[in-house]
């Protein structure tokens, strides 16, 4: 039975890690789209400020394009880090979202900090030595988790209360948002105990990290702590299967989609897939589509069903 | 009625009518205007559509007689969602339209940004967010057939009634993508209801006639949806040519299929026959800067206007290639696409992945080339001849689809000495009202949905322009580069009253820069031609 928090967490990585690579490889297997951008384009070195783009330029395909990966950083690092898109857009729930972002943010450095003392101690490091690593490293874990764990909470139940007390909010909630909410709580609730009750100093926790990674799977001491894994596998495991992924896939959406302002010039890998998918057969119904022997992109879209029914010229 | 609560259980409920967004809930308006009742739409238009929405009826959905009629509508429907979801059948926005199913929050921070929103009230029906949501619940259920999605995702009813009201939903919006702008994770509902609309046209052959019979088929047909051939098209630009050569003391000649000329030069056809003084403007300008350009008479190749942008893939792919087949018949350098925002985008951008190698020609907008022109000094201008209050409407699909942001403003910057911008501006302006296709629509109570709703957040931005000098008194002008959203505007002034009441007219940016031409007579821009 003491190995089943190890396997559990050991599986929950691993559909975690899954979960997060399927669907990105979902994305990048998708076919070409079309171009569809949104200004300001971040990467814009000279007019992201105002929202312009190269397409101000006479002959802009001649001038060579000053593109920025500081503008997209500049840009995302605070719509990460911040929230700035929710701050500018709706305030009052920016108050909610942002504690509960922010405790995530603080309870993943958490587990970074737990992860690296247990493997330094399991290399032998003694981490209450003395030394400043390992003070440094004893002092971050022990403020980044409880103010993430408290972060996380308030945060989340700040949000089911709105997700149920206001009716826009509401009505748009399903069962699956109140029960990701609701997890969210049980898991940071259980972890403020375990921190209150069991393991103050996280030492079970690094030793629980060093087991996993040294794969000495030995029983742990505490019910409560045990219960902290589990629930934290479980959440793991569910956050990249439900419309959290955004977390990740907010890079293609933002940086594919909305930023994705790469003109077709001198680009045969572009001309490559238009001449893919304008090969693909098509069977959209409606009459103006269907017609005979006209099977794919390309001799549909050359079609023009109007054609014969008159002398254009006259 | 109107601001009650909504519920999703409700929209495919058996009522006569979902909506009713009462005018006392319209947002305020900087100045005296009466919010009249909405004209109650005809019995012959409910006894043939599936006019059950609101007071509006612009997608003409038959009604179903019969319990198969009914079921064929939901069936159609569904096979059309399920072919968007296949990249053959939708590479062409499938990645986009995949990730706005998966990844919303639903934390309505897209809300505010929206202006039909705003101008109603805040109600429901127009949170951005509301037909994605019922979009998102059909597909989860009936496409994706997610057995637990009725948990995860939230039930829907799914009916001929759904069917129904989703597809006039879709023309609830202008497709602006001011609410795309404003999503933290960029998920887009401006896309939704373009999707919607694709289902209707691509799969059951449903779309609005000014779109599609009128609009592009016609375009296809005769190469204009102003319905002119090549050949009528010359002819009005002949009587262009002579009238405006009189009436400007600027003598000029179009030219027609002038093999290898550097510029092809594509209007928005129905320019020639609402706003003839807007063409002779252009090429008042591109003679008189001594340009190498051309028209082309081509199919298509005289007129911009791509209509499928805002319903259908395959009438957008078809037209885009004739137009670049124009192009490369004449062996032009470049297309410049004159003042027409949707043209703008359709051309320049989202054709930039249909056209294939063989049709690839260079495209840009006017703007540019205007700017370098006016600041060139090649023309010699007058800018005490533009010395009346100005304002600048900013078309989405130039500005924040295509960030062609500044060029415009150097231009009325240097010849209008009392240019003032609305607020916001630029990437973040608002849209006309007119945008997706409505600015040409009139039935059906639709004029009236673009007065009421769809442009009243624009009205009361024009006027805020205009705050320091309202009344009839000072004259005033909105420039507009965009044919449709001159529609709009011209519609808004007309309803308002504000030519008589405010002696505001409207019209393009090139008729300010003609009006401030030294070689040209003075008084290019009349007041009087708008009253
Ligand atoms: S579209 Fe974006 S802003 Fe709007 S509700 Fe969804 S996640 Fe929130
Ligand atoms: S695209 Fe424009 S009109 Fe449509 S919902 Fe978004 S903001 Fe509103």
């Amino acid at each position: 039975m003491s190995v089943i928090p190890y396997l559990l967490t050991c599986l929950a990585l691993a559909v975690f890690i899954v979960s997060v690579a399927a669907r990105i490889k979902r994305y990048l297997n998708k076919p070409l789209h079309v171009r569809w951008e949104l200004y300001p384009v971040a990467h814009d070195a000279e007019r992201a400020s105002y929202g312009g783009s190269y397409l101000e330029d006479v002959d802009w395909w001649k001038k060579p394009r000053k593109k920025s990966m500081m503008g997209e950083l500049s840009f995302m690092v605070p719509e990460i880090l911040l929230l700035r898109g929710v701050w500018e857009n709706n305030r009052s729930l920016w108050y909610r979202s942002y504690p509960f972002h922010l405790g995530l943010y603080l309870t993943a450095a958490f587990m970074g900090l737990v992860f690296l003392g247990g493997v330094l101690e399991l290399f032998g490091f003694n981490l209450g030595s003395g030394s400043v690593i390992g003070s440094i490293i004893i002092a971050l874990t022990n403020v980044i988790g409880p103010a993430g764990f408290l972060l996380a909470i308030c945060g989340a139940v700040a949000l089911f209360h709105r997700r149920i007390s206001d009716s826009s909010l509401r009505e748009y909630s399903s069962f699956g948002h109140f029960f990701s909410l609701a997890l969210f709580i049980v898991v940071m609730a259980t972890a403020i105990a375990t921190w209150l009750f069991a393991d103050p100093g996280f030492a079970m926790a690094r030793s629980f990290a060093a087991g996993l990674v040294g794969m000495k799977w030995s029983p742990i001491p505490s019910h409560l702590f045990t219960a902290q894994i589990v629930l934290g596998a479980i959440l793991l495991a569910y956050i990249p299967i439900t419309h959290m992924s955004h977390f990740f896939m907010k890079y293609f959406l933002w940086h594919d989609i909305r930023w994705g302002d790469e003109p077709n010039i001198d680009k045969p890998a572009t001309d490559r897939k238009i001449g893919e998918v304008l090969n693909y057969p098509v069977t959209w119904s409606a009459p103006h589509i269907a017609i005979s022997g006209k099977k794919t992109w390309a001799e549909i879209a050359t079609h023009n069903p109007m054609a014969e029914t008159e002398n254009t010229k006259e | 009625m109107a601001n009650s609560p909504i519920h999703f259980k409700d929209f495919g409920k058996d009522t006569i009518q979902f909506r009713h967004i009462s005018p006392d809930d319209l947002s305020p308006l900087p100045g005296d205007f009466e919010n009249k009742p909405w004209t109650p739409l005809s019995e012959e238009v409910k006894e043939k559509y599936a006019a059950i929405l609101d007071d509006t009826c612009i997608l003409p959905i038959p009604m179903p007689k019969t319990k198969e009629e009914e079921e064929e509508l939901v069936n159609k429907f569904i096979s059309g969602m399920r072919k968007l979801f296949q990249r053959e059948n939708n590479w062409t926005f499938l990645a986009m339209l995949e990730t706005t199913m998966e990844h919303c929050a639903k934390c309505q921070t897209c809300s505010e940004s929206c202006h039909l929103y705003e101008a109603t009230g805040g109600d429901e029906m127009y949170r951005p967010n509301f037909r994605t949501e019922i979009f998102r619940r059909i597909y989860q259920k009936y496409v994706k057939k997610d057995p637990l999605a009725r948990w995860r995702h939230g039930d829907i009813d799914l009916n001929w009634r759904t069917v129904a009201r989703l597809g006039e939903l879709a023309y609830r919006c202008n497709i602006c993508r001011r609410c795309a702008q404003a999503c933290p994770i960029g998920v887009d509902n401006a896309l939704v209801a373009r999707e919607i609309r694709k289902i209707f046209s691509q799969e059951m052959g449903i779309a609005c006639p000014e779109l599609h019979e009128k609009g592009s088929m016609l375009q296809l047909k005769t190469g204009s949806s102003t319905q002119m051939t090549g050949m009528v098209v010359k002819d009005n630009m002949d009587f262009i040519d002579e009238d405006f050569s009189e009436e400007t003391g600027f003598s000029f000649k179009t030219p027609w299929d002038v093999e290898g000329a550097d510029i092809l030069l594509i209007h928005n056809a129905g320019e020639i026959m609402a706003w003839p003084e807007n063409i002779a403007a252009f090429h008042i300008i591109f003679e008189a800067a001594g340009l190498s350009w051309t028209l082309s008479s081509e199919l298509a190749g005289y007129d911009s206007i791509n209509y499928g942008v805002f319903y259908d893939d395959v009438q957008f792919a078809r037209t885009a290639i004739l137009q670049a087949q124009a192009a490369k018949k004449l062996g032009v350098k470049k297309i410049v696409i004159a003042e027409c925002g949707h043209a703008h985008k359709a051309l320049t951008v989202i054709a930039d992945r249909v056209l294939p190698e063989p049709l690839k020609v260079p495209r840009e907008s006017y703007l540019p080339l205007l700017r370098d022109i006016v600041l060139s000094g090649k023309i010699e201008f007058d800018p005490s001849r533009n010395d009346f209050p100005v304002t600048l409407h900013d078309p989405c699909n130039m500005t924040r689809l295509m960030g062609i942001i500044r060029p415009q403003r150097e231009i009325v910057k240097a010849l209008c000495p009392q240019f003032r911008e609305m607020t916001p501006h630029g990437a973040f302006n608002y849209c006309c009202g007119g945008g997706s296709g409505y600015a040409i629509m009139h039935r059906n109570n639709i004029e009236e949905w673009r007065m009421k709703v769809a442009g009243r957040k624009k009205l009361s931005q024009i006027l805020g322009a205009f705050s320091d000098c309202r009344g009839p008194e000072a004259k005033k002008y909105v420039a507009a580069p965009c044919s449709n959203c001159k529609g709009q505007i011209r519609d808004m002034i007309k309803n308002y009253g504000l030519m008589e009441n405010e002696t505001l007219a409207y019209g393009g940016i090139v008729e300010l820069v003609v009006n401030a031409m030294k070689a040209v007579n003075p008084g290019f821009i009349k007041w009087e031609e708008y009253g």
